[in-house]
């Protein structure tokens, strides 16, 4: 029973990642992808996002810094940025980045720092929130997988 | 038709229940799924399954996305992370790949120049995938000849039916194989005359019909034959090839005598004549590309820059000639450097004009290039060292580096159509010089060429055709892509006049005069010719519309008979700069699809696919900008024409096939069809 409770409980911290917009469609797209041959296939595209994304918040951040600031290599850093984050469906993350993008291309620098700081934050809010929902998945077991409402 | 799955049976549970149904009915036998000739799929019996795939993307979480994606799709995934890995890979294996998917952005090549390199010297499929979904990229996408154009983040349906693009370049390969095998079954519908492109496309029809009707009795009865082993053409083959079209003469250059000329074992006839097709695509398309900076891209990934640079100075340049007016006024050292301008290559600087030309066959020979504009950028740049005479050594490639060509072709690429077909408005007026350009048996086209750019005001009026905005100077900068989108001159008087400008590009060395003179002077013109030789083919042309369609004409002529003309001009029509097929438009139809537009690519050339062709970029170019019209052509791009082309293409096919049994010296008949190739490159960018 206690799995039970585990599995209706992730399964709702799931529903709500779709429903508050954290993640979209595309999430579907990876869990689908999913199957015997790759069981861990969702954590694995998730983790290898966030270990390699570190390196573009990195670069941004030193974009940042400099003066003035170089908006084509900002928007260049974020448009890539943006499709790492839209191809494992986080949501709030691309849209944050297209706000930046669209600083950029105004060429204003205080709204890009200060969407910059959006992207940040909804970028770290959802890792953490996934790390809590890819744990309590491996707790649950294998089984889960199967049962998992889709 | 055959769809190159052999007979296979779908047993694909993945594949879309439809798809299968129709492979199985469709395929012929024509690609034996074993693997064979074409370098199918690995596992052609249950085609699409086993379809090998290249990925190409830096960011690491998308690529192990596709590929899983991918092989849920059923097929053989590779992944590359880097686009010269990539490349690498496709060279070192050179049937081992179906299709290619790459990303845009790339920290080490720009995606659409490995679109073009692929286009060139594969001439395989190539579908562009990126976040950026503005249309100008997605444009850019379809001038460099990319099959397909995906936008990120990729969806598992979206992968599934990529495919259908293998086929598609198939089909068109086998379609070039086709001619010979029923050229006695050509339908008479065609009329020799080009002008007309409701006849185009009704010729083409019928050639497609026919064609259908024949793909499986043809390929079961001789699928041998049907299905020729790619043929890889490489720098040195390609060289060869260029060498003997420059001897010949890019008005002259037909099939049968390149084929003699280069006395290369196990190479048909067919196989030089999709070579001889895509190249003289590229070469139009290497003229008809003015984008100042377009060059950047490079074939090879060459010095754009220097391209992007030159070729703005070119288009000065040249439009200070076109405007002028004068014929052959154009001191053949401006010209050269001009062209060599357009190249970005600064070496070149100092050849005469003639020696550009010379150049486009290096450019061919170098790599497969099979975009033509490549070829065209390379030729010009490789002035360097060929004679100045047009008859550049045989397969030798003057210098040229694949990087030259790289850049070359890029910037061609695009414009490639358009500036050829700028050209070809020039020259047209210059019909008169035809006589010159005829005499001229060697690189001294450039004073004719020369007059003949000159004229390039006059010669829009001349024939009347789809007056090509004169472009010239934009034509002429070969750097630039010109998207001569809006030039679709179709002087069918001009054809003759085209087709040396369209030759030279290609690299005749001495065809008739004329197309040296361009390449000399025009080298950079050239890259316009090739593009309007397209539009040179008056029957093509029109149908085309601006893509010059008329080149195809030539080239399916040529396919299907074998006494083809004057390949040279003929492709042009077909690719279009923005093919892209790669495709890009990009595989050159291994070479032995005359269609060469299997290979492209495009280019694809329209990318793609190359392989030595020095010469005849133009006709890569036509080849692979047919095929790659035909498949992604419905952009904006101003031709959209590139449906009807695929149509006609079959109908061209029959049309040139009975004009060649017509007509034995096509000199002029060519000429049209290279000079319509402007107005298929007419994209605008």
């Amino acid at each position: 029973m206690d799995r039970c409770h585990m599995l209706r409980d992730i399964a709702n911290t799931r529903k709500s990642f779709f429903d508050q917009g954290y993640l979209d469609e595309q999430f579907i797209q990876l869990e689908e992808l999913q199957d015997n041959s790759n069981p861990n296939f969702v954590e694995e595209v998730v983790t290898l996002f966030y270990r390699d994304s570190a390196r573009f918040l990195y670069n941004l951040d030193q974009a940042l810094e400099k003066r003035p600031l170089d908006f084509n290599k900002l928007d260049s850093l974020m448009h890539q940025f943006k499709g790492s984050s839209s191809s494992i469906g986080a949501k709030k993350v691309k849209i944050e980045c297209t706000n930046f993008r669209a600083y950029c291309n105004a060429q204003n620098a205080e709204g890009c720092k200060r969407t910059y700081q959006h992207v940040k934050r909804e970028y770290t809010c959802l890792k953490k929130k996934l790390e809590a929902y890819f744990q309590d998945l491996r707790q649950v077991g294998p089984i889960e997988m199967a049962c998992r409402p889709r | 038709m055959n769809l190159g799955g052999g007979q296979v049976v779908n047993k694909q549970s993945m594949m879309p229940s439809s798809s299968s149904a129709s492979w199985k009915s469709t395929t012929g036998g024509g690609v034996s799924g074993g693997g064979g000739g074409g370098g199918d799929g690995g596992v052609p019996d249950q085609f699409p399954a086993g379809l090998r795939v290249l990925v190409v993307d830096d960011d690491p979480t998308c690529l192990k996305i596709l590929e899983k994606m991918l092989r849920n799709c059923n097929y053989e995934v590779t992944k590359c992370n880097r686009a010269e890995v990539a490349l690498s890979h496709l060279r070192e294996n050179k049937n081992g790949f179906d299709v290619v998917i790459s990303d845009v952005h790339m920290p080490d090549m720009d995606g659409f120049k490995l679109l073009e390199h692929i286009g060139i010297e594969m001439d395989l499929p190539v579908i562009m995938m990126s976040a950026d979904d503005s249309k100008s990229v997605v444009m850019k996408g379809v001038t460099h000849g990319a099959c397909d154009y995906l936008i990120k983040p990729v969806r598992i349906e979206a992968l599934r039916n990529i495919w259908q693009h293998v086929v598609r370049k198939r089909k068109h390969e086998w379609k070039e194989f086709e001619p010979s095998a029923s050229a006695d079954e050509q339908k008479p519908p065609e009329e020799p005359d080009y002008s007309s492109s409701a006849n185009e496309g009704h010729n083409w029809k019928n050639t497609k019909r026919r064609k259908d009707e024949d793909d499986e009795a043809d390929e079961r009865d001789d699928s041998s034959s049907l299905k020729k082993p790619r043929v890889v053409w490489s720098v040195e083959l390609h060289q060869q090839f260029v060498a003997a079209v420059n001897q010949l003469g890019i008005d002259k250059a037909v099939p049968k005598k390149i084929l003699e000329l280069m006395n290369v074992p196990g190479l048909t006839r067919e196989n030089v004549a999709s070579h001889l097709q895509k190249y003289r695509l590229y070469l139009r398309r290497l003229s008809g590309s003015q984008h100042p900076g377009g060059l950047s891209t490079g074939f090879m990934g060459s010095p754009e820059a220097g391209y992007g640079s030159i070729s703005s100075l070119n288009g000065l340049d040249l439009q200070a000639l076109a405007a002028s007016g004068q014929l052959g006024q154009l001191p053949p050292q401006s010209l050269a450097t001009l062209q060599a301008a357009a190249l970005g290559r600064s070496n070149n600087s100092k050849s005469p004009i003639s020696v550009p030309v010379i150049d486009q066959r290096n450019i061919f020979s170098f790599e497969n290039p099979k975009r033509y504009t490549e070829v065209q950028s390379q030729h010009l740049t490789n002035n360097n060292n060929t004679n100045k005479q047009m008859n550049l050594l045989p397969g030798i490639p003057t210098n040229m580096e694949p990087k030259q060509f790289v850049s070359l072709h890029q910037s061609g690429q695009h414009s490639f159509g358009s500036m050829n077909n700028q050209v070809l408005i020039q020259m047209g007026g210059q019909n008169q010089n035809q006589n010159q350009n005829q005499s001229q048996s060697h690189g001294h086209g450039h004073g004719q060429g020369q007059g003949q750019g000159q004229s390039i005001p006059n010669a829009i009026p001349h024939h009347g055709m789809r007056q090509q905005p004169v472009l010239s100077s934009e034509m002429l900068t070969r750097g630039g892509v010109v998207d001569l989108a809006t030039t679709t001159v179709y002087n069918p008087v001009v054809s003759q006049a085209s087709s040396l400008v369209d030759f030279s590009m290609n690299h005749k060395t001495d065809s008739s005069g004329n197309s040296y003179p361009l390449g000399g002077s025009l080298g950079i013109s050239n890259i316009t010719s090739s593009s309007s030789t397209l539009q040179g083919d008056g029957s093509l042309d029109s149908k085309v519309s601006r893509r010059g369609i008329v080149p195809s004409y030539d080239i399916f002529n040529d396919l299907n008979q074998n006494g083809y003309r004057d390949w040279g001009l003929q492709d042009v029509g077909l690719t279009f700069d923005q093919s892209p097929p790669v495709l890009l438009q990009h595989s050159r139809s291994s070479g032995q699809e005359m269609g060469g537009q299997n290979r492209n690519l495009t280019t694809t050339g329209t990318h793609r696919n190359g392989s030595n062709i020095g010469q005849p970029r133009n006709t890569y170019v036509g080849e692979n900008s047919l095929r790659v019209k035909a498949e992604s052509f419905n952009d904006g791009s101003s031709h959209n024409n590139l449906y009807p082309e695929q149509y006609g293409q079959d109908d061209l096919l029959a049309a040139i096939l009975k004009q060649q049994q017509q007509q034995e010296s096509v000199g002029q008949p060519e000429n049209e069809f290279g000079f319509d190739g402007y107005a298929l490159d007419n994209l605008p960018v």
